[in-house]
């Protein structure tokens, strides 16, 4: 599991994994924040139904696709963990969004 | 549209310091970064890390802070947050770059146009296929490195850090300040290297990172359990989870040893991202001692493309000092093709940081030989994963080299290697040096993937909302 260092600057800020409240830090990434609440895997591939989870850290690998606030595919190491985000670990392959407002 | 005079992508050391330079020069510049904050990689999170004792990341890292207040005093206007999906020369040899913008759920498309872009996308980790790599637990040393940085987040539980490379030693000796428990480093560095790089030696005495790296490996070695001379790694999983719970690794004269981990990092060097520069049509090399491909680029960063400039490790790896200076160098060659300073100026201002630059580079030669992966660990076999995002096994992609697979295009279609969201970025090497090595051809004659943009994401809502050029309704108009 990842922990978080003692004595960090920032302030701590409420999410959401899977409908559970979980603590982030203002700042971090979706990531990041799902690694310190103890996912290490947030999504299974939509080839084999393997479990992944975050690798490069940096938007190269896609491991950390997760649905944020509604929205499928998004990589959690490119977002910012906010307050009242609600995160949900990725089963497979994204399902089609058929609302057209729906938007990117 | 406003024509910018220089558009620069990526805010790393050599981003920062080429669009400074660039606005000091009265160009007016901006400058696009994927991330929230400035720094690139290799300094990411300087200007926003959580990190209260700044000891633990040392020093080099904290010199990057001496970027910033330049680059925000120059003029430059800095667009953070901006993930550039294509850069495209156009007829009159100006350059277009189609960008998205703004914070999940609001992004929209934008196209911006520039006189010259220097692209300074810096560096991603080389693959590292090993039996395992894919599973919940396994993640880059870099990828750790920026957990440490951004979010002072570190494993907890029995970690290995395995492969070869300064980052290696770099994160071992970070942790080792942050009070992390390390329970051994696995050390891939080849037997018999260090002879053999040992020729480059007197270059690397005289090199900056010389006392800096001889120290740093000191001290790990002092406090941590180093294994030198691993030949083969597979990372085992637990039954019901898959996540890591064991590292089995090989030494020479076939000892086998399982250590228990449930955190494995892995790193095996540096290499270019090619993405935005092959995508736009930059003519591409292969450097057979880093075993990488580079765009082609002059002594000023300049590539096959007029107007297209590579600046930094995104242009071949040589480091963060050597960025600076190479991105520094190629402002003055782009202020010199707008028409700001004459060549005679260029190339006076241009000597301090020749100077600076062949300082940075010097034992770059004695790493890149010692720190060269094996083939083992660029080469997989059987059942281990080339292609991680469709699960293509290296057995698949030898299998159909060896029916004549005339090359990696012709790969993604007989296997879709290299087709899943992160678009070849870890698998373009590993194919490539499969297909080689099986058809005994030479990499460079393989050629890499072909790169087409958008190379980053970018949702159909966004594209189909960007304005319609002339050009583009002629296109199609019937």
């Amino acid at each position: 599991m990842f922990v978080r260092l003692p004595d960090l600057a920032g302030e701590f800020i409420e999410f959401f994994v899977d409908g559970q409240p979980c603590t982030a830090r203002a700042g971090d990434t979706v990531a990041a924040a799902l690694l310190a609440a103890g996912h290490l895997a947030c999504r299974n591939t939509p080839v084999s139904g393997a479990p992944r989870g975050p690798y490069c850290l940096m938007g190269m690998c896609f491991e950390c696709l997760a649905t944020v606030d509604g929205r499928p595919n998004q990589q959690g190491c490119m977002i910012a963990v906010a307050s009242g985000m609600r995160v949900e670990t990725q089963r497979g392959a994204r399902a089609v969004v058929v609302d057209p407002d729906a938007g990117a | 549209m406003i024509t910018l005079d220089v558009a620069v992508v990526g805010a790393g050391p050599a981003g920062l310091a080429a669009a400074t330079l660039c606005a000091e020069r009265g160009l007016s510049t901006s400058l696009y970064d994927e991330q929230g904050s400035p720094g690139g990689q290799v300094y990411r999170g300087i200007a926003s890390s959580p990190l209260r004792r700044p000891e633990i990341l040392g020093e080099d890292y904290w010199r990057g802070a001496t970027l910033l207040r330049p680059f925000a005093n120059s003029g430059t206007r800095y667009v953070p947050g901006a993930s550039v999906w294509s850069v495209t020369r156009r007829e009159d040899g100006t350059f277009s770059l189609g960008m998205s913008i703004g914070p999940p759920g609001a992004r929209s498309a934008i196209t911006v146009a520039a006189r010259a872009v220097i692209l300074a996308t810096g560096a991603q980790e080389r693959p590292f296929p090993v039996p395992g790599w894919t599973r919940p637990g396994v993640m880059s040393v870099g990828g750790a490195q920026i957990l440490l940085k951004t979010a002072g987040t570190v494993p907890q539980g029995r970690t290995v850090i395995a492969g070869c490379g300064p980052l290696v030693w770099l994160l071992a000796w970070q942790y080792r300040r942050a009070g992390v428990a390390v329970d051994a480093l696995l050390d891939t560095t080849p037997k018999g290297r260090l002879r053999e790089a040992a020729r480059h030696l007197p270059d690397f005495l005289r090199s900056p990172y010389f006392s800096k790296g001889l120290a740093l490996t000191r001290a790990v070695r002092r406090e941590l359990r180093v294994i030198e001379h691993v030949e083969s790694l597979a990372i085992e999983g637990d039954a019901v989870t898959q996540a890591a719970c064991a590292v089995r690794y090989r030494l020479p004269g076939g000892v086998s040893v399982v250590l228990d981990a449930d955190h494995v990092l892995l790193h095996q060097g540096v290499v270019p991202d090619i993405a935005l520069a092959s995508a736009a049509g930059a003519a591409l090399a292969w450097n057979p001692l880093q075993a990488c491909f580079h765009p082609v680029v002059d002594a000023w960063g300049g590539s096959s493309l007029p107007g297209l400039y590579v600046a930094g490790d995104g242009g071949g790896i040589a480091g963060a000092l050597a960025a600076e200076a190479r991105g520094r160098l190629t402002a003055l060659a782009v202020a010199n093709a707008l028409g700001r300073i004459d060549a005679r100026q260029r190339d006076r201002d241009a000597r301090p940081l020749q100077h600076a630059l062949s300082v940075a580079l010097r034992g770059r030669r004695f790493l890149d030989t010692l720190y060269r992966p094996a083939d083992a660990f660029r080469l997989p076999e059987g059942d281990t994963l080339a292609c991680r995002c469709e699960e293509v096994t290296a057995a698949t992609v030898r299998g159909l080299a060896r029916e004549g697979c005339a090359g990696p295009n012709q790969m993604k279609a007989y296997s879709r290697c290299g087709m899943g969201p992160c678009q070849g970025r870890f698998c373009g090497l590993t194919v490539t040096e499969l297909i080689a090595r099986e058809q005994r051809r030479d990499p460079a004659d393989v050629g890499h993937y072909r790169l087409r943009w958008p190379v980053k994401p970018l949702a159909l809502a966004e594209l189909a909302a960007l304005p319609v050029s002339e050009e583009a309704r002629r296109a199609v108009d019937r």
